[in-house]
């Protein structure tokens, strides 16, 4: 309370309107500071009173989620979900992106990071993190998805809880291939590998291609800058690679001529194919989608139902987003709600008039490569029946009866 | 009339004029040349050999990147049961965080471990070192990743408990896993992979 005065005494009316209307607020909302400095609404029996009687709050230094509002990352020990359920468009809200990180958040202070880039280069340079940001700039929305991004077992599953490992950005950074640039890049290097500043001190290698081609050292995030759990003050961000080889926290880049087997390249992030065989190296992620209206655990009633969802593809652009509301006997075209970005989430939308009889809901995308999103039977037919990392496949919702949504669970 | 000529004469001048700015490629048009990009921007300093030092802890297959040292399994055990047993189990088996030895009489399904998992042992120094123990990572000297290296190669069954551990022998030791991974060749297309 003291502070929300405070703050509001700095402002342009000297006899502090806000102060007073702060105040008569407080009858009905108490305005609470967190640990963070975020100025929030609390309600005080809310639902009593009428908008329209009482003045609300004044302005703050940051905004809120409305009090009604229960949008919240799923946490695990080891990651937290996106609740792709509550999403309208294709961003994700920076404070509601997917975190997945090893050996926990470090804190990390901007003025005394930088970036060492050494190896086969010319000249092996440092840049702190306001030499990075002196360079020409560049801006491009694409998803950023866990490998990992796969659940099923059983029918109580939300979309968050499916495949909540993939979230949407606008980042914004350097490209890699002007920091490649300033350095030189000697002709033998094939692979670079970056490191992050974390408790893991993160490393995987990339083949150098991708370094020049798209690779970017990104500092920003949705208009501000990164947030320490995506990585601040920069990481590497590679449109349509597995997330994992998006070092956060980034500290080093060394060019090599060979890639180096790191824990996280060989250990974890492989995964099995026929034969006993594991697959190495796997950066695209193949196109997927799930819809995300209706889903558990919501409830439909008849009548016109908008089935929403995101589709997305890590080797280019979404084509074609199927639906089908009769368990897969026949398909339909779902609108692609524009812009159709590269390596990027696209929301999806198809009408459907819902009868009341039981039946199932999927949807299916097609990239621009011509890949269509498998079944988990194709999948498992492919791979083996052993799971794993790069899982991608249809996602099935059953409509009961009485409008229940429910997972549908299917086994190897 | 006169007038009338004259200023056909200089629109067709002009017209020359601007088509031939277009034949000369894009200075007609407001566009980014690339020449205006600099080779380089002079932002950010050279680093020093001692600051690469500092940082450059990366240990690839061939064994570039390992320091001096020597790894003996006996020593390793010891250093493992003190500091590493609590999260990986006895004798790297069944812990909390993890099996880190492959458990040769278990019925169930197998775990990913070093012996059945790991392409090369260079990774169990590089890992070790810069990540483990997990509650202290980066508090090993050299010398005691070297020994739990040697350990756990051993209580793999890929070294004897005598052979002993340097940057040479290292990158040179055939791990069981080295054959197990495929390079991704999946491409999108109507091929699921
Ligand atoms: C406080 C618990 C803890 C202690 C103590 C600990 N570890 Fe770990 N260890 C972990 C966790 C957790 C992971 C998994 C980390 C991850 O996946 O990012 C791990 C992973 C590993 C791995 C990789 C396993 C694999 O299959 O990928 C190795 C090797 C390892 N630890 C070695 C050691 C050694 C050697 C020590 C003793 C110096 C040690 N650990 C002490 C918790 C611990």
């Amino acid at each position: 309370m003291e502070k929300f005065i405070e703050i509001s005494q700095k402002g342009n009316h000297p006899i502090s309107r806000r102060k007073l209307l702060g105040g008569m607020a407080t009858a009905a909302v108490a305005i609470v500071q967190t640990a963070n400095g975020q100025v929030i609404q609390k309600s005080i029996s809310q639902s009593d009173i009428d908008p329209t009687k009482k003045v609300g709050l004044g302005p703050g230094e940051i905004g809120s989620r409305s009090l009604f509002v229960k949008s919240v990352k799923k946490p695990s020990e080891i990651s937290s979900r996106s609740p792709l359920q509550d999403f309208y468009g294709m961003i994700t809200p920076s404070d509601l992106h997917f975190e997945r990180h090893h050996a926990g958040v470090p804190v990390i202070d901007p003025s005394k990071h930088e970036l060492l880039i050494h190896g086969l280069v010319k000249k092996p340079m440092i840049f702190t993190v306001a030499d990075l940001k002196r360079f020409p700039s560049v801006s491009r929305i694409a998803f950023l998805e866990c490998s990992g991004n796969f659940r099923g077992g059983k029918e109580q599953l939300s979309p968050q809880e499916i495949c909540g490992l993939t979230s949407q950005s606008e980042w914004t950074g350097v490209k890699l291939s002007t920091i490649f640039n300033e350095v030189g890049v000697k002709p033998n290097a094939t692979w670079f590998l970056a490191e992050g500043g974390d408790a893991a001190v993160m490393t995987r290698s990339i083949p150098i291609k991708k370094g020049w081609d798209d690779a970017i050292i990104a500092y920003a995030q949705n208009g501000e800058v990164l947030r320490p759990e995506q990585g601040y003050p920069i990481r590497l961000f590679l449109p349509g690679w597995e997330g994992n080889t998006n070092v956060k926290w980034l500290r080093r880049i060394e060019l090599s001529d060979q890639a180096f087997y790191t824990r996280e390249e060989t250990s974890k992030y492989t995964e099995p194919i026929k034969d006993g065989k594991y697959r190495i190296f796997s950066f695209d992620m193949d196109a997927r989608s799930i819809i995300t209206f209706p889903s558990f655990p919501q409830k439909i009633e008849k009548g016109w139902i908008e089935i929403r969802g995101l589709a997305w593809s890590g080797r280019g652009k979404v084509v074609q987003v199927e639906v089908s509301v009769d368990a897969g006997k026949s398909w339909h075209l779902a609108q692609l709600n524009p812009p159709i970005l590269d390596k990027a989430h696209v929301h999806f939308r198809y009408l459907w008039n819902w009868k009341g009889d039981e039946t199932e809901i999927l949807s299916r995308v097609t990239d621009e490569t011509g890949y269509l999103q498998p079944t988990l039977k194709q999948l498992y037919q492919a791979r083996g029946n052993e799971g794993g990392y790069h899982m991608n496949p249809i996602t099935a919702w059953q409509i009961k009866r009485d409008g229940n949504v429910l997972f549908k669970v299917e086994s190897n | 009339m006169k007038k009338y000529g004259v200023n056909v004469a200089f629109v067709f001048t002009l017209l020359v004029i601007l088509s031939s700015f277009e034949h000369a490629g894009n200075s007609s048009k407001l566009e980014i040349a690339n020449d205006s990009i600099p080779t380089s921007f002079g932002i950010g300093r050279i680093a020093t050999q001692k600051e690469i030092d500092l940082l450059d802890i990366a240990i690839r297959p061939d064994g570039k990147g390992l320091p001096k040292g020597t790894g003996l399994v006996s020593y390793g055990r010891q250093i493992f049961d003190t500091k590493c047993v609590v999260c990986h189990g006895a004798g790297g088996i069944g812990g909390v965080s993890g099996s880190l030895v492959t458990n040769k009489t278990s019925t169930k399904r197998r775990e990913k471990t070093i012996g059945n998992y790991w392409p090369y042992a260079t990774t169990v120094f590089d890992y070790i070192r810069r990540a483990m123990p997990f509650n202290e990572p980066g508090s090993l000297t050299n010398e005691e990743v070297y020994h739990l290296t040697a350990f756990l190669l051993h209580a793999n069954g890929i070294i004897d408990s005598t052979t002993k551990i340097t940057s040479k022998s290292l990158p040179a030791i055939q791990m069981p896993a080295k054959n197990l991974f495929l390079m991704d060749d999946r491409k999108g297309g109507l091929e699921v992979k």
